[in-house]
């Protein structure tokens, strides 16, 4: 029986790698740094998430800690995107030339102009 | 078969560090920096826990988790610096 | 004046509530986190998260106006169960997008609108957007957000809102209003 769950836990650690290098193909591959973001937000919150749950699998006596550290990265994790995202578009960061629309420029023109 | 599998996602984690490293070098925003930054942090942050959990060790995960709090006091701060320098 | 009296008695109330929400967030933590329930352990926690509750001044907890009925409970666990389906969904597809070769993106930048009411309850809707398919929430002002679509799927701000906010919503209505 804990063999299996050995295996199981060791599982969910290789699949947590994996999306871990997904997030850093897709930092490489985005073209803006929009892109990046959101890709740094997404795959290293379910990254540390599968790695953490395959680590309790493996150690359950440490499940209580990893439990915190994935609380706590999955309420950090999207929060310091968001910041980061709202100073790059402050910053006017360079967007990919496929982008559609965007109305945050559309509505913030005045101002922006105000304080340059 | 278990240390096995521990031993692939490390050099899978690895592989990902890598990765991100050179979008740390490559920028060209500081925007994207602080990103791969915070990616390596968190792939960093991965790390110490397969250590703790191959060296079954539960002090690591105190290490870890203090990470985790500078890395996201980090970003933000760097994010507000960011976000004035504009001015 | 007899309703500025009832205006105030409210005020204190809501901020013993904070203050007492802030105490259970930081005592759990801080009891989670030692993994024990000995007497030290238990005293040192509760003399402290006691007096950082006393000294501190508007926080924000996850226990900051939830309502705490029975249906706000069960909603929770669906919340989170809906929460890790669509987390699951937003990595997979970002990995197809990754993984191709031609890069299919569509990106924009959209406006919605959120009915939620509550500080809390926003803010985790925002977190939410964050982590689901293809949406990062860039600003928010007021009842508005921006958010950055990777593959737009419509650019107004009714579909946009019913395709990117509805869905957590209707759980957080329920926890937050």
């Amino acid at each position: 029986m804990t063999a299996f769950l050995d295996i199981i836990g060791g599982l969910a650690l290789v699949g947590g790698a994996v999306f871990l290098l997904l997030g850093g193909l897709g930092l490489n591959r985005m073209p803006d740094s929009f892109g990046r973001i959101q890709v740094g937000a997404k795959t290293t919150t379910l990254g540390t998430i599968l790695v953490l749950t395959g680590a309790g699998f493996l150690q359950p006596d440490m499940a209580l800690k990893l439990f915190l550290i994935g609380v706590f990265l999955l309420f950090t994790n999207p929060l310091s995107s968001q910041v980061l995202a709202r100073a790059a578009k402050r910053m006017h960061a360079p967007e990919a030339p496929e982008t559609v629309v965007d109305k945050y420029s559309e509505d913030h023109a005045e101002t922006s102009e105000d304080e340059a | 078969m278990a240390n096995m599998l521990v031993y692939i996602a490390a050099a899978i984690a690895g592989v990902a560090f890598i990765l991100a490293l050179y979008r740390f070098m490559r920028g060209p925003q500081a925007v994207d920096r602080v990103v791969a930054f915070d990616v390596l942090t968190i792939i960093s942050l991965t790390g110490i826990v397969l250590i703790a959990v191959q060296e079954a060790r539960a002090i690591y995960l105190d290490v870890a988790l203090v990470y985790a709090l500078l890395s996201f006091l980090g970003v933000i701060v760097v994010a507000k610096y960011l976000e004035g320098g504009e001015k | 004046m007899h309703m500025r009296m009832e205006e105030n008695s409210k005020k204190t109330q809501s901020n013993m509530r904070q203050k007492a929400e802030l105490f259970v967030f930081l005592f759990v933590f801080w009891v989670l986190l030692n993994g024990s329930v000995a007497f030290a352990t238990l005293g040192v926690g509760a003399v402290v998260a006691l007096s950082i509750s006393m000294l501190s001044r508007r926080q924000m907890t996850f226990l900051t106006d939830f309502r705490y009925s029975p249906k706000a409970f069960w909603v929770t666990l669906q919340y989170l169960g809906f929460f890790f389906k669509e987390l699951m969904k937003a990595n997979l597809r970002l990995a197809k997008i990754v993984l191709s070769p031609s890069l299919p993106i569509n990106p924009g930048f959209v406006k919605v609108r959120t009915t939620l009411k509550s500080p809390m309850g926003r803010l985790l809707l925002a977190n939410s957007i964050t982590l689901t398919p293809g949406t990062l929430t860039i600003e928010m002002e007021g009842e508005w957000l921006y958010v950055h679509w990777v593959s737009i799927g419509t650019s107004d701000v009714e579909g946009a809102t019913k395709q990117i906010v509805a869905g957590f919503e209707q759980y957080l209505e329920v926890m937050y209003g």
